[in-house]
């Protein structure tokens, strides 16, 4: 019997392969497979001079050394600029290995391929590269000055500027009858997964076919970068997606040089080549995000309503921007939150240091656009002498005026609106949660056993489901069960188990008989990827539709076998019934035989068909013009504009007056992200997010020094935070349907990641008196903070 | 992140694994339990040619505990050391110090005596084992047993007085004087990260409940551990109302940090104040306690 | 010039075992590429992240920071051999499915391991406790919370059968 399984916390069904150690990661596969390892810059900035590999060729085992020199045609380009933008007037990639300079420390500048991994390190220790080095650019400060270039060609190191404004904002402030000027910092982190990149090729000569792994987050785009590069034709080269550990955004980034040039080597060698990412490959070649510095010019009236807000910021973009400004644009337009920011301008430049590149990872520049807004708007409060809540609650954009257009124009180059949300609610929702109106009571009591607590607030928004588009096919198999594909990726979110509940929903099977494929050109060729929060809306969406179509087709098959209309059918359980009755049923597999009239009666199945009488009579054709044969559909989503979540943290601090130690007490979370397929999938995202929205606000960052040596690239001391270090999450949900969307999804992914510095930094705040305006924020800066607050050297 | 190429050597004996050692010289490196040496050899930080494996030596994986303290033998696992009951009993500081290293899984591989020989700055138990004026023995070919005082030990970052063909066989921790109480008392980042600051402190107690003397080490506040007398501060005051600040500056004076990207020095001796201060109040509360049991 | 390969005997997951080695080739590399036994995982190799988490003569070690010929003669635990003696889910694995306590998947086998013989001496572990036993294993997906409780729901699985079995 076909239960509800949209809105059911169903167990996974990717679990169980997991959880025994079955799953297939990248460097599962492959176990023939020659090692790639590479040589990769010690300078952040250098000229190449020589690169003598013949001390490697002493190595047992070594079957090719690879440089620049030994690249032709689009290999020997520099890789694709992905997402142009009339903004980025100076943007600039790298090639997939070092052509005479080298631009941050791990850009590759030559590959080996060894028997395996440990020989490959072997050789290429052997390998004597000569370098000039150059005085790096490091840090924001250092780029803006441009004493030195990162690119010759590029003067002030400015890769894009880009301004954005809705009404005369700097006029306004100007004309407020107050304003405040605020700088902050947000440092640079990166996403981490804990599985590196990773690429397994295999080239069939016979067929002249490629075949390539990718622990990645778009196996399509993967595909036609490669096509284009390696000079195969598209419809021969096929690129899966495995189970991947973790992207968190720092996979969707392609192609990278390693994907390339592994895939260019197997069909150069004949034969299999497979790549592992190590840890420390992972800091200093993939790519990192969240470094900006922000000044912000607001005005405001005595309520604290918002009449003028500019924003001027700049962006730390690293070596190259293969991925383009994506991030600071996401910045710029995301930054207004939940808010009426009276008239908005946000300009900022992207910059070039002699460091990793940046590209999305989890919140994808919104983090800092929160930090900015929430931090902005409790100084507000505290100039005012007004409540934190109030004077957020003075500035929301009501329900009622929803959709609400801002003028502006968000990163997926359409009119920045929002759908929908309730954003009082949802403030009022975890005023509830955290004690927000009883806290006073709560630090009194504190206070008198010497202790400082605080507590802080933080609201957000998130366009989420942006496009162009998804796909899904669904087929029902003769054996009854039903086969999903779709072409985004996964990486954790349960898209097998997600997708199947909307497609056995839809269809009405059970959801045990759906088998969901994602990620795998094979099965999907046409498909954007998984970030930005989109799958659930784009996919969930692609399948309910694609779905849909399978159950119309299915009805009208059965209709005819069933001498019934359409309307009087239903389908429960796998099987089409007339309503009311029951002995009157087709099971959805025989409708499958009977949707592909076939000469040949080869199983069961195909024979047991033949009892009922189907067909357009011998004057029509058995397939119609607009009919195809089998029970299967495929379907798109594009959706006109993205869809806007929204939620809001509190949390409760606690800090020790002596070391300066922060403790988490407690961690509230209220969001909405219209209807939940999968209840307990998506308040997962939500723990998830905020353990890492509380790594980068008080743990994690990426150190460089002025000769841009990444000084933690280990986990040693690159502090990604442990379960103790993770305060338990409570969560309350609100259900604001989208109207964007046939199935009412909002995104998730990224809920937890967004507002959590801005909380954070809050309540530490709140509980020491002074404006925390960095993120992170260690024990020891608090101390200092504490310390010049003291001598009050702080504003 | 694969190590270099080795050549692995196996010993049966200790007498056998000191020829190896006298053999190999500098360009051999003990294996015990790996924990600090095997990052290092992953991120070819450390490429020593030849690997002498003391992990089959049975006779160095002892705890034994007498009048005169806990001798740990090279091969006893943190893990142990820290849940061996008569160890504990007669010296606390061990588990109390063994307690913050990393996480039980690095515990179970681990060992006492090697992470005394890798001398971080920031580990924990060169400075129990200085607080205590325990010593090393080491082993040698030519030079039989040799023993070094704990204050001779620790020579600078990741250097001991091991010289190159020598094992360290053991390491041994008197018990505290009568009237003695330990406590151990860390910051960290994360929890089982290296200490930012660490203070271990010894007081001692009087009959009277009194304060006799006290010492305390501290951690990542200079190359070595970095012992501190507290008396001047703390003498003929109550075990329970004593000037723990006092105490505390006199221990921040001793120090000696750098900045690094986890705390600026400032801080770091900001924290060996207060983290004096908290390790002599709850060793002299420990103290009083072993006073109340008759442990005395 | 050829390493010198080690014969090295492991029982792994009750099964005897014999690999011939170099002397550099970590445990992790041996069960996964030399064994076969590819649910043991690598995540940084310099023993902080947990996911290569095996149990060693019973006690968990990072395989990542072992050589092979450094465990010669051990018995071997990984997350295969925590399946239940009916070749099912064993009450740990069963439990992280029970409460989402897995997204991706990748750290998970170091959990599995570690909580697995964490629990033989905590059999009825307070939610602080079960925050510590695995306070020594990186996720990145999960925040931990329903790691918490799948730690919980593995103690009560074993209890429930110890009790059916009585």
């Amino acid at each position: 019997m076909t239960t509800r399984t949209v809105g059911e916390p169903i167990a996974r069904r990717e679990d169980p392969r997991l959880v025994t150690g079955e799953g297939r990661y990248l460097d599962d596969l492959g176990g023939g497979a020659l090692a790639a390892a590479f040589v990769r810059s010690p300078h952040a900035a250098a000229r190449v001079v020589d690169v003598d590999v013949s001390g490697a060729l002493e190595v047992e085992g070594l079957v090719a050394v690879y440089t620049y020199e030994d690249l032709e045609g689009p290999m020997a380009e520099p890789l694709p600029l992905l997402i142009p933008h009339p903004s980025l007037h100076a943007g600039r990639t790298a090639y997939p290995l070092a052509n005479g300079v080298v631009r941050h420390v791990g850009e590759p500048v030559a590959m080996v391929v060894a028997r395996d991994r440990y020989l490959a390190e072997d050789a290429c220790e052997r390998i004597a590269v000569t370098y000039e080095p150059l005085r790096p650019v490091v840090g924001l400060d250092a780029a803006v000055a441009a004493e030195r270039t990162v690119h010759d060609d590029v003067p002030d190191n400015v890769a894009a500027h880009m301004v954005q404004e809705h009404g005369d904002a700097r006029g306004a402030v100007a004309a407020a009858p107050h304003r405040l000027k605020l700088d902050f910092t947000v440092e640079r982190s990166a996403s981490m997964p804990l599985e590196g990149r990773g690429v397994y090729a295999r080239w069939d000569a016979a067929d002249r076919s490629l075949r390539v792994y990718s622990s990645t987050q778009t196996s399509t785009s993967v595909r036609f970068a490669l096509a284009a590069r390696l000079g195969v034709p598209v419809d021969r080269v096929e690129v899966v997606a495995p189970d991947v550990g973790g992207g968190f955004g720092v996979k969707i980034m392609h192609p990278w040089p390693e994907e390339v040039l592994v895939a260019w080597a197997a069909i150069r060698l004949g034969q299999e080549v497979k790549w592992t990412e190590d840890r420390r490959e992972h800091f200093v070649a993939s790519a990192h995000e969240r470094g900006q510095r922000h000044h912000v010019s607001v005005g405001f009236d005595d309520e604290g309503r918002l009449l003028g807000l500019a924003v001027e910021f700049v962006h730390d973009n690293g070596a190259y921007t293969p991925y383009g400004i994506i991030v600071p644009i996401i910045t710029a337009t995301q930054l207004l939150g939940p808010y009426k920011p009276g008239a908005y301008r946000a300009e900022f430049r992207s910059l070039y240091t002699n460091t990793v590149i940046v590209t999305p990872y989890r919140g994808a520049g919104r983090p800092q656009a929160a930090f900015v807004m929430e931090r902005t708007l409790d100084a507000i409060a505290a100039y005012l002498g007004r409540g934190r809540a109030e004077v957020r609650e003075t500035n929301f954009i009501q329900p009622h005026e929803m959709p609400y257009d801002h003028h502006l124009t968000f990163q997926d180059g359409r009119p920045l609106i929002y759908d929908s949300g309730d954003y009082p609610a949802t403030l009022d929702k975890v005023k509830k949660l955290v004690g927000w109106d009883e806290f006073g009571a709560f630090r009194a009591e504190a206070h008198r056993d010497g202790r400082r607590v605080g507590i802080g607030l933080a609201c957000y928004v998130e366009g989420t489901g942006v496009g162009p588009y998804e796909g899904a096919h669904v087929r029902v198999e003769t054996n009854g069960t039903v086969v999903v594909a779709t072409g985004l990726t996964t990486q954790g979110q349960g898209h097998e188990t997600a997708f199947a509940q909307v497609a056995a929903e839809t269809l009405g099977v059970p959801v045990e008989r759906v088998t969901v494929v994602t990620g795998d050109t094979r099965r999907f060729k046409y498909a954007v990827g998984t970030f930005a929060s989109r799958a659930a809306v784009m996919s969930g969406n692609a399948v309910a539709l694609a779905a849909g179509k399978v159950r119309a087709k299915a009805l009208r098959i059965a209709a005819e076998a069933l001498e019934a209309d359409p309307d009087d059918l239903e389908v429960a359980g796998g099987t089409v019934r007339v309503k009311g009755a029951p002995d009157r049923e087709i099971a959805l597999e025989t409708v499958a035989v009977l949707a592909n009239p076939l000469r040949y009666a080869f199983d069961e199945q195909t024979k047991l068909a033949t009892q009922f009488a189907v067909g357009r009579g011998v004057d029509a054709p058995p397939v119609a013009d607009d009919d195809e044969p089998g029970l299967e559909a495929t379907d798109w989503y594009s959706p006109v504009r993205s869809t806007f979540a929204n939620g809001a943290h509190a949390v409760v601090v606690e800090t020790d007056p002596e070391t300066a130690e922060v403790r988490i007490l407690r961690y509230c979370v209220v969001h909405d992200c219209g209807r939940l397929i999968n209840p307990r999938i998506v308040e997962g995202q939500v723990h998830g997010g905020v353990a890492q929205g509380v790594g980068g606000a008080l743990y994690e960052r990426m150190v460089y020094d002025e000769n841009g040596q990444l000084l933690n690239a280990s986990f040693m001391d690159f502090l990604m935070p442990y379960a103790s270090e993770v305060p338990k999450v409570e969560t309350g949900h609100l259900e604001t349907l989208s109207p964007l969307n046939p199935l009412g999804i909002k995104g998730a992914g990224e809920a937890g990641t967004i507002p959590a510095a801005a909380a954070l930094a809050a309540a530490i705040s709140d509980a020491e008196g002074l404006f925390v305006d960095t993120m992170p924020i260690s024990p020891s800066e608090l101390w200092a903070l504490r310390e010049r607050h003291a001598r009050k050297e702080d504003r | 992140m694969k190590p270099p190429v080795f050549t692995y050597h196996r010993p049966g004996s200790v007498a056998e694994a000191l020829d190896l050692l006298a053999q190999v010289g500098s360009e051999g490196k003990v294996l015990a339990g790996g924990q600090s040496l095997v990052p290092l050899l992953n991120m070819r930080l450390a490429a020593p040619r030849h690997l002498v494996d003391v992990n089959w030596l049975a006779e160095l994986d002892e705890v034994s505990s007498g009048e005169d303290g806990v001798r740990v033998g090279a091969l006893a696992r943190h893990a142990r050391v820290e849940h061996d009951r008569p160890a504990n009993q007669a010296v606390p500081l061990l588990g109390q110090a063994i307690g913050d290293i990393a996480h039980t899984t690095v515990r179970n591989r681990g060992t006492v005596v090697g992470s005394l020989v890798h001398a971080d700055p920031a580990a924990e138990l060169p400075a129990a084992l200085v607080l205590l004026g325990g010593s090393m023995e080491l082993a040698s070919a030519g030079d039989g047993t040799r023993r070094v005082a704990a204050a001779d030990f620790f020579l600078g970052p990741l250097e001991s007085a091991v010289r190159p063909g020598e094992l360290a066989t053991a390491a041994l921790f008197p018990r505290p004087p009568a009237g003695g109480g330990t406590a151990w008392v860390e910051v960290a980042r994360r929890h089982g990260d290296y200490a930012v600051c660490g203070a271990g402190a010894l007081v001692v107690l009087d009959q009277d409940l009194q304060i006799a003397s006290a010492r305390a080490a501290l951690i990542s506040v200079g190359p070595v551990p970095t012992p501190a007398d507290l008396t001047d501060a703390l003498a003929g005051q109550p075990h329970d109302a004593a000037d723990w600040a006092a105490a505390g500056r006199l221990a921040a004076a001793a120090t000696d940090p750098d900045d690094d990207i986890h705390a600026t020095a400032a801080y770091r001796r900001h924290l060996a104040g207060v983290l004096t201060a908290r390790a002599a109040r709850a060793a002299a509360a420990n103290a009083a306690d072993r006073f109340a049991q008759g442990a005395a | 010039m050829s390493e010198p390969l080690h014969e090295t005997r492991l029982v792994v997951n009750g099964v005897p075992r014999t690999v011939a080695v170099p002397a550099r080739r970590l445990l992790s590399d041996c069960l996964r590429h030399d064994l076969g036994l590819t649910g043991t995982h690598v995540g940084c190799e310099h023993g902080v992240c947990g996911a290569c988490t095996v149990l060693v003569d019973g006690r968990p070690m990072r395989s990542c920071l072992l050589f092979a010929v450094g465990v010669d003669g051990a018995e071997i635990t990984t997350v295969e051999g925590c399946r239940s003696p009916g070749g099912g889910l064993g009450p740990v694995q069963q439990a992280f499915q029970d409460c989402h306590g897995l997204q991706c998947g990748f750290c998970t086998p170091g959990f599995v391991t570690t909580i697995t013989a964490w629990l033989r001496d905590h059999p009825d572990p307070s939610e602080e406790q079960a925050r510590q036993a695995i306070g020594g294993n990186l996720c990145r997906c999960t925040g931990y919370q329903n790691i918490v409780a799948s730690v919980l729901r593995a103690a009560e699985l074993l209890r429930n059968q110890e009790e059916a079995a009585r």
